[in-house]
């Protein structure tokens, strides 16, 4: 029997897993995918928001505030990808300029108090290549940028290593309230915990409805974006907005925490919870929305695009309480936008709503602080002979695109979580995320992670489940299933 | 800091041939640095035949035509560093480069750029739908194949119908698995004819020419895609949609030459080949930084990225001991009429021994043209092509004799005319 259970490792589950790791108490996280952050957590445009945009005095302008206030000292800690970049809303009409001041109004009223107008020429030399039409802006230096996925993993990995368990691959099929606890029916069996947590992004409903009478929507509305090369990660140096409207913020541009250029997203609800297709209308109107902003939009350097679904729930607006008719079922559902910048606080809430519930005291050995993996591409050239001197590792590049070494590789497949896909390494490493896609390291990441793992080559997956990268030995059966590549010199 | 008459970055066809026109040019103290754990570079994976025709005059495989070069290497008792990646390159010439002993920094006179070029992955051509396992660059799955002894699926579409492309719908088909199509954006194909013939002709393999994959299906794994016939801008035709089912995409949409090591040391490139913009001695912007091979422009035949290389490598060795002067302007070389670029962007005659060879390629197929040759406005020469096509290379060779002729040229043009 557990304390509680969480359901759904993104970055609200993360969030609070992380929280309750500080208490002395039982916690598991189940998550349906093979890996942590594998939903809206690992696609969407990774800003931290300022909080000038959610209307005053909602759940989504509170926890925007609050989770803004925590990210400094949560990115340090767990070493986490965070950048303070600034945020621009701009206008490319002078008459929008009534709505710039009423946001700017809303910011304020908000708590924010550095936001301010700037026009022209100010406003072109802080990005030279903003579209010539742009007339003004309003400023939001507070306004940041993160890695989702990385911070996602990042709360988990701490969570794990002060106790909270981890079970992957595990959906949740049905849930049900006995006396004092509930039963949870997942893939990997029976699970028992006396409170559960939803968040299950945009799934959320689905858990709600199975046990409360008070029956929730969620809309899985897509955005679909385009990744750009590092060669063009300065052309802005903040995130760049237009005017809102009431479908969200519009396509932005913005640099990405690792350095490349991100454009995107669109919006639109969909049917089907599962469908992170992109489309040929979504992308182009990507590319279309993205020209206005930019005074030349570099298409050709397009390495990847990809499409992630908002949790919209009708109401607009974040649900972050215990379900009025289940007691110990804390429900944070039709959390979108800002919300990976709320989740700090919304964890530290939800948290509270289960401790106090439980009546759970802090553990004297929580341990705050997690390290990242370090990465050979950041380190200086007397850093490097020094990490290569004690692990040699170190020197053997892995990944060209991104300068990724054998030592990254392995330190992410022995990391707390027990992940071995490609696409798992792909997110704490960057091998594969560079202007090749994968093309060079991906046969030599499957040796590592067979030679590592003890598997066959064959077994070695993209994303987990059936996602085998290879499926047969060619017919020659000169194929080693592990090991080293097949010396073909012989 | 080690330091050397001339450091090769790569050691693939182009380096090879480089480092053995640095020695016979009388240059000992080369080393070449690459990456792989063999020399010979992509040419490893390339177990067809057809190599070698122009330089050996007989047919090899690439693993053959490979080993020819690395044993002369080996025999010139050429240095080379393998499994070294090369970190980054200086203007003046400083090289960093890492392996598991540590560090490597080398100081050089010359820096010969072969570091060969990279695929265009998926999304660089922004096929939407769904990111399942089974798309692959065609070369990451020949190394797949030819390599490590796997194969990545069973039933199989080729998106592009460049030589990579085309041979590996080939070698699917020889591994047992069911090539359903070739699909082809333009209206004709991007590899040899030789290749469309052996390769696809010979199996029955449907090429769809003025096609393009419009949507790609699946969940864990690619399940099938969405074809369509494209206009004349390319713009694929709404109501001519096919379904195919497959479980592997091999996408053989262009190749890159690879220069982000060049990019980083302010080396000016081309924004047609992707490539250094390189003087008669293929020399880049940077004094002393020559370019050969894919890394230059991409080759269609090994033989000629030899050819390229090995004078890449007289001319560094003719620079480093002082005899090849940095030309001062010199003739710049333009294009017109279908000839969609040129390699090099300008000659100093006087670095021209007895000939030149310029290699370009044509924009679109074009039958019954000439390829003429202009010195300022006046036509030196042209010669009857009876078909062009852009999978092609083509090469013109300008005599010192030729050059004499017009000593006050300030410009050459090649150009196709009827």
């Amino acid at each position: 029997m557990y304390d509680v259970a969480i359901v759904g490792a993104g970055v609200i589950g993360a969030s609070v897993a992380r929280e309750l790791s500080r208490y002395a108490i039982k916690a598991v996280v189940l998550e349906k995918d093979s890996d942590v952050a594998m939903g809206s957590s690992k696609a969407n445009s990774g800003l931290v928001h300022a909080g000038y945009d959610p209307v005053p005095g909602t759940l989504k302008a509170k926890y925007n505030m609050l989770g803004r206030q925590m990210f400094d000292e949560l990115a340090s800690q767990l070493d986490f990808p965070f950048k303070q970049n600034g945020a621009l809303v701009i206008i490319k009409n002078e008459a929008d300029l009534p709505a710039l001041e009423r946001l700017m109004v809303r910011g304020v009223t908000n708590g924010l108090r550095n936001l301010r107008i700037v026009r022209n020429n100010e406003l072109h030399d802080l990005e030279p290549n903003l579209h010539s039409d742009a007339c003004a802006a309003m400023l939001a230096p507070s306004a940041g940028i993160t890695s989702p996925y990385e911070m996602v993993i990042a709360l988990c990995e701490n969570a794990a290593q002060n106790g909270t368990e981890f079970m992957l691959d595990c959906r949740v099929e049905g849930v049900s309230k006995e006396e004092d606890h509930f039963c949870i029916q997942t893939t990997r069996g029976i699970v028992k915990a006396r409170i559960v947590v939803n968040a299950a992004g945009v799934h959320s409903d689905e858990i709600n409805n199975m046990l409360s009478a008070h029956k929730m929507t969620i809309v899985p509305r897509r955005g679909e974006y385009c990744l750009l090369d590092k060669s063009e990660g300065a052309m802005v140096k903040h995130t760049i907005f237009q005017l809102p409207t009431k479908m969200g913020k519009g396509v932005l541009v913005t640099p990405t925490a690792d350095g490349n250029l991100l454009l995107g997203p669109t919006s639109h609800d969909i049917d089907d919870k599962d469908d992170v297709s992109t489309t040929k209308d979504g992308l182009d109107e990507v590319l279309t929305q993205s020209a206005t902003l930019l005074k030349h939009l570099p298409t050709s350097k397009i390495i990847t695009s990809f499409s992630g679904l908002r949790s919209w729930h009708e109401e607009d607006e974040f649900i972050i309480e215990e379900a009025p008719d289940v007691p110990g079922l804390v429900n944070l559902c039709g959390i979108d936008s800002p919300g990976l910048t709320a989740a700090p606080a919304i964890g530290l809430t939800a948290a509270e709503m289960v401790v106090k519930r439980l009546g759970a005291v802090k553990k004297d050995d929580f341990e705050p602080n997690r390290k990242g993996i370090r990465p050979f591409q950041s380190m200086t050239a007397e850093q490097r002979k020094a990490a290569i001197a004690e692990n040699p590792d170190y020197g053997q590049i892995i990944c060209r695109c991104e300068s990724v070494s054998k030592a990254e590789i392995i330190a992410a497949l022995r990391s707390p979580l027990g992940v071995n896909s490609l696409d798992a390494i792909k997110r704490r490493t960057r091998a594969g995320m560079g202007r090749c896609q994968g093309g060079f390291c991906w046969m030599r990441l499957l040796h590592i992670v067979a030679d590592e793992c003890g598997i066959n080559l064959m077994e070695v997956t993209k994303s987990g489940g059936q996602s085998n990268v290879l499926v047969n030995p060619n017919k020659s059966g000169f194929a080693k299933h592990t090991g080293g590549p097949a010396d073909e010199k012989s | 800091m080690k330091k050397v008459d001339i450091v090769i970055i790569g050691g693939g066809p182009a380096g090879l041939a480089a480092a053995l026109g640095a020695k016979d040019a009388g240059i000992e103290n080369i080393i070449i640095l690459e990456r792989e754990q063999y020399l010979g570079g992509i040419l490893n994976q390339c177990i067809h035949n057809g190599f070698g025709l122009h330089v050996f005059k007989e047919e090899l495989t690439g693993p053959e035509y490979a080993a020819r070069y690395e044993e002369r290497v080996k025999q010139a008792k050429i240095p080379y560093l393998l499994n070294t990646m090369v970190l980054d390159i200086t203007r003046d010439k400083k090289v960093m480069a890492v392996n598991r002993d540590g560090l490597l920094e080398i100081k050089a006179e010359a820096v010969i750029l072969a570091m060969g070029c990279r695929e265009r992955p998926r999304g660089a051509i922004n096929i939407p739908g769904r990111r399942p396992v089974g798309i692959y660059a065609a070369g990451t799955a020949q190394k797949f194949v030819n390599i490590d002894g796997f194969v990545p699926g069973k039933e199989v579409v080729v998106l592009g119908s460049g030589d990579i492309g085309l041979i590996m719908a080939r070698r699917m088909t020889f591994e047992g698995a069911a090539v359903k199509a070739v699909v082809e954006l333009m209206p004709y194909s991007g590899g040899l004819k030789r290749n469309i013939v052996q390769c696809l002709d010979d199996f029955g393999i449907p090429l769809k020419l003025s096609h393009t994959v419009t949507q790609i299906k699946g969940g864990e794994r690619l399940t099938g895609v969405t074809i369509a016939r494209v206009d004349e801008n390319l713009k694929p035709i709404p109501g001519t949609e096919e379904d195919i089912s497959c479980d592997t995409l091999l996408l053989s949409v262009g190749l890159i030459p690879d220069n982000e090591l060049s990019r980083n040391a302010g080396i000016a490139l081309s924004n047609i080949t992707g490539g250094p913009v390189v003087d008669e001695s293929l020399q880049t912007s940077v004094e002393g930084i020559f370019a050969c091979g894919n890394t230059l422009h991409v080759h269609d035949l090994v033989d000629f990225v030899s050819a390229e290389s090995e004078q890449a490598g007289k001319n560094a060795a003719e620079y480093v001991r002082g005899k090849r002067p940095r030309p001062d302007g010199g003739i710049t070389l333009s294009t017109k009429g279908g000839v969609r670029y040129a390699v090099p962007a300008s000659i100093d005659p006087g670095n021209v021994s007895d000939k030149i060879d310029i290699r370009f390629r044509v924009s679109n197929v074009f039958k019954n043209r000439y390829v003429a040759v202009y010195f300022d406005d006046t036509r030196l020469k042209r010669h009857r092509r009876l078909i062009l096509t852009p999978g092609e290379m083509e090469t013109l060779t300008l005599t010192k004799a030729e050059f004499e002729k017009y000593p006050d040229a300030r410009s050459i043009t090649i150009a196709l005319e009827e």
